[in-house]
């Protein structure tokens, strides 16, 4: 097989893609990797994917539904409410984290090997895709439990899921990059997640925003999450879940021009992050 | 067919001066951007140029590297070697210049690179495949020659966390020695590992350099590169010195490093070191170099001469030298026979003959005697010298053991034969 490569500064080869393409079975046994480490030497395993989504949508049901009694949209169950939207958030946010920390996670890999090293962000996202499915899972019971039968919306519930991963991709790399340089990322990422926490409707619905602070309204759905959670509970929880459509303009321009910018990025820095690391 | 064609190539790093670390936090630039905009001190301003200063870890490298090469990289530490090595395997860019690559590059940079601690030794053999390169079939297809070859067939189930060293390292170069690539670099792999891994990793390299493949190998260990290797290159500060046949690069690298004081010598006795009975002339020592080489090896026989001023009228004498290893054991003490000499120039010599010392550095030092008991004169570390090791027709390349290293007439033969019918 002819393999033949050019190495000059300034720049990966022009069969970068194609380079990605050919190690996809590496980007699978580093996403086996991620995902068969995780509960090494736990006692309770795997059920940690359930008793977190569990405890934290249980918590915030007392808070915001018992005791700052917020209502639900009408028909829905609040707890069943709050596990849709923590199920896309906890992806998302998730994925934010870890693919803003893949590269200075593996630096072992940096400095001694080489590939592409957009896989390394890709497979970040596996670990929380699994979280996602079993918490998706555990929707699907506590929907059962309270007799909600799945909206035929549900067809669109995998654009919902793409459009996720693109944009925690798009956010993600960016703050991958800076990391290497200034690991003042790491601290920051989770003080990113604990603000999205509050200005994503997670423990609240977007219908509050829009009748209780309607001149406020259009800047809240400019956060490209918004859309994608209240699209997400939209395809589980059916027509009667708050969903404005309009909300998904800002996701899909945010998300894209994000995403293109931070490949850029990255594509630009990547070569340099041994340098740093 | 030219497989690696490097052209003028090099490497920039930039060495910050005022102490920004090399992952400097947000807060730290923010703080002296701030600090710089308000401080009042404009006569200490100093311009950027100054705080940061260019290290050229490489500088206008060219070569051209052709199929079934084996090319041996020596130099000395920061000579610019792994850089090349980065280079070649992609891990970083070059400041400036180019290479072109022609065929499918593995490179071996560290032993067991991404071995996660947690995974079993299997689920590592898999990892650390594809992490090199290698695809699921040609691990599969390869996998108990890995498991074989380090020996860790008990421990497969086990996380590596759980191994021992030694297995962890065998395990790495298992995997990395099944490769099949047509380009392999290596980087000083093995200075890890007992003496039997590195002979079981030198005869693997072997093989692949037979099998006509590309290599390109950065060592200390001199003896395997000159096994090995059929062309070298030279290093020193980033610049490719020399490049050509190995026994010449090994030549040159090895005339350039020792440490080696050879020759000592003063013209008056008044600038000499000694005292009122002896004034020392010179010390020498000469070598009869084999194979018109310019350095000492173990096949090397060499002389000792010491020349001193004798300024004691009727004075019974001999001399004393001891020769020691670099970490301070006596090999041997050798004595003249006591005479009586008057004033004048005296010379001692001692021939210590080829194949009698092993490799290694040593010292000597030498002692005149008065009256066979009391020493007059005693100059430590008179003359100090590297033997540098020789082998032919092994394919072992560990350190030789032993002080000295003698040909003594030591043969085997068979006495019976048992015939099976």
């Amino acid at each position: 097989m002819a393999h033949r490569i050019t190495i000059k500064a300034g720049g990966s080869e022009k069969d970068y893609w194609r380079d990605l393409w050919m190690n996809r079975q590496l980007l699978w046994i580093l996403s086996k990797r991620d995902i068969s480490v995780r509960y090494k030497q736990t006692l309770l395993g795997i059920a940690w994917s359930v008793i977190r989504p569990m405890m934290t949508m249980l918590i915030m049901a007392v808070v915001f539904s018992l005791i700052a009694k917020l209502p639900p949209d009408p028909g829905i169950p609040y707890p069943l409410m709050i596990l849709g939207s923590l199920t896309i958030w906890t992806f998302f946010s998730g994925s934010f984290s870890q693919i803003s920390n893949s590269i200075v996670l593996n630096s072992n890999l940096v400095s001694k090997v080489y590939f592409p090293r957009l896989l390394m962000p890709l497979s970040a996202v596996s670990v929380g895709f699994i979280d996602f499915l079993i918490s998706l899972g555990l929707f699907m019971g506590l929907s059962i439990y309270y007799g909600q039968v799945p909206s035929i919306n549900i067809i669109f519930l995998p654009i919902f899921v793409v459009l996720t991963f693109l944009c925690s991709l798009g956010f993600g790399l960016f703050f991958a990059v800076i990391n290497v340089r200034f690991r003042d990322i790491g601290q920051l990422i989770p003080f990113i997640v604990q603000i999205g926490m509050y200005i994503c409707p997670i423990a609240y619905s977007t219908r509050l925003v829009l009748e209780d602070h309607p001149t406020f309204y259009k800047f809240y759905i400019m956060n490209p999450v918004v859309g994608i959670i209240d699209g997400f509970k939209w395809c589980l929880l059916g027509n009667n879940s708050y969903f404005d459509p309009t909300s998904l303009y800002s996701t899909i321009f945010v998300s894209s021009i994000a995403l293109f910018l931070s490949v850029m990025y990255f594509r630009k820095k990547e070569n340099t992050f041994v340098d740093h690391i | 067919m030219q497989v690696i064609s490097a052209e003028n190539i090099s490497k920039k790093y930039i060495i910050n001066h005022q102490g920004i670390r090399k992952s400097a936090t947000l807060r730290d630039v923010v703080s002296e951007t701030v600090n710089g905009l308000f401080s009042k001190k404009k006569q200490e301003f100093i311009p950027r140029e100054q705080q940061k200063e260019e290290f050229w870890a490489l500088k206008d490298v060219s070569f051209t590297i052709n199929q079934g090469d084996r090319i041996g990289i020596v130099g000395h530490n920061g000579a610019g070697k792994s850089t090349l090595l980065k280079i070649l395997s992609r891990i970083t860019d070059p400041s400036t210049g180019e290479v072109s690559i022609n065929g499918r590059v593995a490179s071996l940079l560290e032993v067991g690179t991404g071995f996660h601690p947690e995974l079993t030794g299997r689920e590592n053999i898999f990892l650390n495949g594809a992490i090199l390169g290698m695809d699921k079939g040609e691990i599969k297809k390869s996998f108990d020659a890995i498991v074989d070859f380090a020996g860790v067939e008990k421990f497969l189930d086990t996380p590596v966390k759980r191994y021992s060293s030694g297995m962890y390292v065998r395990l790495g170069f298992a995997i990395a020695a099944h490769l099949e690539p047509e380009i392999m670099i290596i980087d000083e792999v093995l200075a890890v590992g007992d003496a039997e891994f590195q002979k079981k990793c030198l005869g693997k390299m072997r093989d692949v350099s037979e099998s006509g493949r590309t290599l390109l190998f950065v060592s200390h260990n001199l003896t395997a590169i000159q096994a090995l290797c059929n062309k070298s290159f030279y290093f020193e500060k980033g610049r490719l010195l020399d490049q050509g046949d190995t026994t010449h690069i090994i030549n040159t690298y090895l005339s350039r490093v020792s440490h080696k004081k050879l020759e000592r010598s003063w013209e008056t006795p008044e600038s000499a070191p000694g005292n009122d009975q002896i004034r020392v002339k010179s010390f020498r020592l000469l070598p009869d170099y084999v194979d018109n080489l310019t350095h000492i090896d173990v096949r090397t026989p060499m002389q000792v001469q010491f020349e001193f001023w004798n300024m004691v009228e009727d004075a019974q004498l001999n001399l004393s030298l001891h020769l020691y290893s670099y970490t301070g054991e006596c090999i041997f003490n050798v004595g003249t026979s006591s005479q009586p000499y008057g004033k004048g120039i005296m010379v001692g010599t001692l021939e210590i003959p080829g194949h009698f010392l092993n490799d290694g550095s040593y010292m000597i030092s030498i002692m005149v005697v008065k009256d066979t008991s009391s020493v007059i004169y005693n100059m430590e570390e008179a003359l100090t010298f590297d033997i540098e090791d020789y082998r032919e027709n092994v394919t072992w390349y560990g350190k030789w053991p032993g002080y000295i290293r003698p040909q003594l007439n030591f043969s085997l033969c068979q006495t019976e034969s048992v015939v099976n019918d």
